[in-house]
C-alpha cells in the first residue's frame, strides 16, 4: 500500500457519497411504535479525494459525526449511496465489510473512553492485527507505531491511565494507523485537549498524512482547527450541507449566511491587537430540533437575510460559485467581510430575480 | 452605583493565595502565592490549561473547597473583610448574594426535577425574606432580562426542556438575583456552540455594564479572553505567569508561556504551514519541577531557570511577569518574532 506522492497527486475520489440520508426513528411504548423521526442527515452529496482532508464543520446536532459514521458504515444509511475506492458499499453485509474495514479507521474525540483501561498499550494497538490476522511480528510493528506517533517503545506494557490526554490521543492514532488504512475519520480528535497539546496532535496528523498518503475526513466544531487542517470544507446545519468548497476560498468569502455568521462568531486574539474592525454577527435563538426541522431552507428562522415568502417556501439547492465553491442559499453573501446591517439587506429585487 | 472606571478601591483583592490538597499520594500544591485585584466594570480573564489552578482559585474565593481536605492560605479581601476568616455561616451570606458564580455545565447545576422558574425563586428566598410570589415575580423579571423568550411560560419548563444556551442564561439569571458585586464565570461557554457562545459572551458583558459589577472569567480560550477581558491573568502549574491589562497581553506579551499559548493556537484568520506547539505536557503538581515551573517546556530557558524560581515582577513600561529573561530581551523576542508572526504588534 505504498503509494507514491505522484499517485497522491493523481487524486480521484476515494469516497463518493450521493443523496445520503439518515433518519433515526424515535420509538416509544411496549410495541416500539415510531413516534417521530430525527432527521440526522438529509440528502448529503460529497466526495473526498485521495490524499486530501475534507473538514466537516458545524454545531452540535448538525449531523457531522453521523455523516462520517455513515461513510465508514458504522451506521446504515436510510437512503443514498456510498462508494469507497470505486466499490459501492452502501448495502454490503457485515462479512464482506470486514476486509474493507482494514482500509478505514477512526480516531475518536475522547482519549479517555476510547481506550480500554484493562488493556496495555501494546494490546490496544495490536488488536487490529489480531482481528484481521495480518501481522506476524506484532510487537515489533507496535513499537514502530509507538515510535512514529511520538511515544516511546518502552510504553508497550503500560496502561492508558498512566498517560496524559495528549499521549492517549497518540495511542488512539497509532491504533488507527496499524492496518495502514487509506481513510481515517478524525472525529473531534483535539477538542478534549489543551491548546498547547492540541497543536502537537494537529502537527502529528499532518506529518502522518504526508508520510502514509492518508485521506482524512476531519470533524470539528472549531473553525480555527478546521481551517488549519482542511483542503476542502463542508459546513453542515441541521443535517444539510449548506456550503462546501475549497478551504481558503470559503474562509476568504463565505457564500452562505450561516457560514458567515459562524466565522464572525469565533472569538479571536486579533481583535484586541487593534488590527481588525470586525463586527460579530450574533444569530438569534438556537438550532431547531431535527425532529421537526423548519420548512424549505432549514436555516431561515435564524437567518439575517431571511426573505418571507421565498426562503420558507422554496428549498434552496446547492449552487456553484467561482472555484467550485457551492452554497445552498437564495441570497448568497455578495462580498466579505460585511457588517450585520449590510448582511441583513441582500441586494433586494436584484438578488431575488437572479435566484429565480 | 459607583463610577465606571478602573481606579478606586478594588472589589476583590486576592493576596498571596495558596491552596494545597492533602491526598494519598502526597500534597498537591494546586495554587501558589497568587495575587490579583478586581474592580467594578472590569473583566479579569484567567487563562491556563487544565490543572493550572484557575478553577481552584475561584472555588477558594467562593468558599467551596472542603476545609478538611484543602489547606487555603493567604487573604481574599472582599469589601474590607477577609473571606478566609469568615465562619461557614457568615460566608453563606456573602456567597450567592455578593459574589456569585456560574459554571461550565449548566445542566449539572440545575436540578432536573424542579421547574427553572422555581429554582431561581428559591435562590431569591435564600437571602431575602420575601413571599413566594414576590420571588417568582423577580425570577420572571430576571429570565426576561437575560433574554429568555416568553419568560413567563418558559419559567414553568424543566431544565431538560431548555437548550444549552438557555440553561446558561438561566444560570446567569440565578447568579444575578441579589445584584452581586462580583460574578465568577468558570468556563461559561466551553460546552456551547460557537454561535451560542457569542450570545452568552455578549450577555455577560451587558450584565457587567448594567449591574456595574466585576467579572472573573475563567477560560482556556485566549480568543474568548481577547474579546471580553479588560485584564488578563495567565496561570501555569498553580502560579501567575503574567498579569496585566488585556490590550498589553495581546500586543506586548512578556512571558514565554503566553507566547507559546498564542503561537500554538490555530486561527480562523489564516492557515499556517505548521503550528508551533509547546512541547511536552504540564507538570504534575505532586512533584512540580524545581525553579520556574515552565522551564522544562520553555524554548528560552537559560542558566538560572531550573534552580531559582523567577518572582512575579513588573518591567519598566510593562506589566508583571515571572521570567528571568531581561526586559529588553522579552521586548525583542516579541517584536521581532512572536508578535510579528502573529500580527499582534502595534
Amino acid at each position: 500500500m505504498s503509494t507514491t506522492p505522484e499517485a497522491r497527486a493523481g487524486h480521484g475520489p476515494l469516497v463518493e457519497v450521493e443523496h445520503l440520508t439518515k433518519h433515526f426513528p424515535i420509538k416509544q411504548g411496549v410495541f416500539s411504535r415510531a413516534k417521530g423521526v430525527v432527521h440526522a442527515v438529509e440528502d448529503v452529496t460529497l466526495t473526498v479525494n485521495r490524499g486530501e482532508t475534507l473538514g466537516i464543520v458545524g454545531e452540535s446536532g448538525c449531523g457531522k459525526s453521523t455523516t462520517a459514521r455513515l461513510i465508514v458504515r458504522l451506521l446504515d444509511p436510510t437512503s443514498g449511496a456510498i462508494r469507497f475506492d470505486g466499490r459501492d458499499i452502501t448495502r454490503v453485509g457485515q462479512r464482506r465489510l470486514r476486509p474493507l474495514r482494514q482500509e478505514m479507521a477512526i480516531i475518536f474525540q475522547d482519549p479517555y473512553s476510547s481506550l480500554n483501561p484493562r488493556k496495555s498499550v501494546g494490546q490496544i494497538i495490536a488488536e487490529p492485527f489480531a482481528i484481521h490476522r495480518t501481522e506476524k511480528d506484532k510487537k515489533q510493528r507496535v513499537q514502530e507505531l509507538l515510535d512514529r506517533v511520538g511515544l516511546s517503545p518502552e510504553h508497550y506494557n503500560r496502561y492508558p491511565h498512566e498517560f496524559s490526554g495528549g499521549q492517549r490521543q497518540r495511542i488512539g492514532i497509532a491504533r488507527a494507523l496499524a492496518l495502514q488504512p487509506k481513510l481515517i475519520v478524525c472525529d473531534e480528535p483535539v477538542s478534549a485537549l489543551d491548546v498547547s497539546v492540541q497543536a502537537q496532535i494537529l502537527n502529528l496528523l499532518k506529518s502522518l498524512q504526508d508520510e502514509f498518503d492518508l485521506t482524512y475526513v476531519f470533524i470539528s466544531h472549531d473553525l480555527s482547527v478546521i481551517r488549519q487542517v482542511s483542503d476542502r470544507i463542508a459546513v453542515m446545519y441541521l443535517g444539510h450541507i449548506v456550503e462546501i468548497g475549497n478551504s481558503e476560498l470559503l474562509y476568504e468569502h463565505p457564500r452562505h449566511p450561516y457560514t458567515a455568521a459562524l466565522l464572525s462568531a469565533v472569538p479571536r486574539a486579533e481583535t484586541n491587537g487593534g488590527t481588525s474592525t470586525r463586527q460579530r454577527i450574533v444569530l438569534s435563538g438556537d438550532v431547531p430540533s431535527p425532529v421537526d426541522p423548519p420548512n424549505a431552507c432549514v436555516f431561515h428562522p435564524r437567518c439575517p437575510r431571511f426573505q418571507p415568502g421565498h426562503c420558507d417556501v422554496e428549498t434552496p439547492l446547492l449552487r456553484r460559485f467561482e472555484g467550485d465553491q457551492e452554497a445552498a442559499c437564495h441570497y448568497p453573501v455578495e462580498r466579505w467581510p460585511m457588517t450585520e446591517e449590510e448582511l441583513r439587506h441582500p441586494f433586494g429585487g436584484r438578488a431575488a430575480a437572479e435566484s429565480r | 452605583m459607583s463610577s465606571f472606571s478602573g481606579s478606586g478601591t478594588p472589589l476583590l483583592d486576592v493576596r498571596n493565595l495558596s491552596v494545597r490538597f492533602n491526598t494519598r499520594d502526597g500534597v498537591v500544591q494546586a495554587v501558589s502565592d497568587l495575587s490579583y485585584t478586581l474592580r467594578r466594570g472590569e473583566t479579569l480573564g484567567v487563562v491556563g490549561e487544565s490543572g493550572s489552578g484557575k478553577s481552584v482559585t475561584s472555588l477558594a474565593i467562593m468558599g467551596l473547597l472542603n476545609r478538611a481536605h484543602a489547606d487555603v492560605a493567604g487573604e481574599i479581601m472582599f469589601e474590607g473583610t477577609d473571606l478566609l476568616k469568615l465562619s461557614k455561616e457568615e460566608l453563606r451570606t456573602v456567597r450567592g448574594r455578593d459574589i456569585s458564580m456560574i459554571f461550565q455545565d449548566p445542566f449539572a447545576c440545575l436540578h432536573p426535577m424542579y421547574r427553572v422558574g422555581s429554582q431561581i425563586a428559591e435562590a431569591v428566598r435564600a437571602h431575602e425574606d420575601v413571599s413566594k410570589s414576590v420571588a417568582q415575580a423577580r425570577a420572571l423579571e430576571l429570565l426576561d432580562a437575560v433574554g429568555i423568550p416568553n419568560a413567563k411560560s418558559r419559567a414553568r419548563d424543566y431544565p431538560h426542556q431548555f437548550s444549552g444556551g438557555m440553561r446558561q442564561r438561566a444560570m446567569i439569571a440565578m447568579a444575578l438575583v441579589h445584584n452581586p458585586d462580583v460574578l465568577i464565570a468558570d468556563e461559561p461557554t466551553t460546552a456551547l456552540d460557537v454561535t451560542v457562545q457569542a450570545q452568552i459572551l455578549e450577555l455577560i458583558d451587558k450584565v457587567k455594564k448594567e449591574f456595574d459589577i466585576g467579572v472573573v472569567l475563567i477560560t482556556h480560550d485566549l480568543g474568548v479572553v481577547a474579546e471580553t477581558a479588560t485584564h488578563v491573568l495567565v496561570m501555569y502549574a498553580g502560579r501567575a505567569m503574567e498579569y496585566g491589562p488585556a490590550h498589553e497581553i495581546f500586543t506586548a506579551a512578556q512571558h514565554p508561556y503566553t507566547w507559546g499559548l498564542l503561537e500554538s493556537m490555530p486561527t480562523v484568520e489564516k492557515r499556517l504551514d505548521m503550528l508551533v506547539p509547546i512541547e511536552g505536557s504540564p507538570p504534575s503538581l505532586l512533584r512540580p519541577p524545581p525553579g520556574c515551573p515552565f522551564h522544562p517546556r520553555c524554548k528560552y530557558r537559560f542558566e538560572p531557570c531550573d534552580k531559582k524560581r523567577p518572582p512575579l515582577q513588573s518591567i519598566p513600561d510593562g506589566h508583571p511577569d515571572a521570567c528571568f529573561l531581561s526586559p529588553e530581551r522579552k521586548r525583542e523576542i516579541w517584536k521581532d518574532r512572536i508578535g510579528a508572526e502573529l500580527g499582534l504588534t502595534v
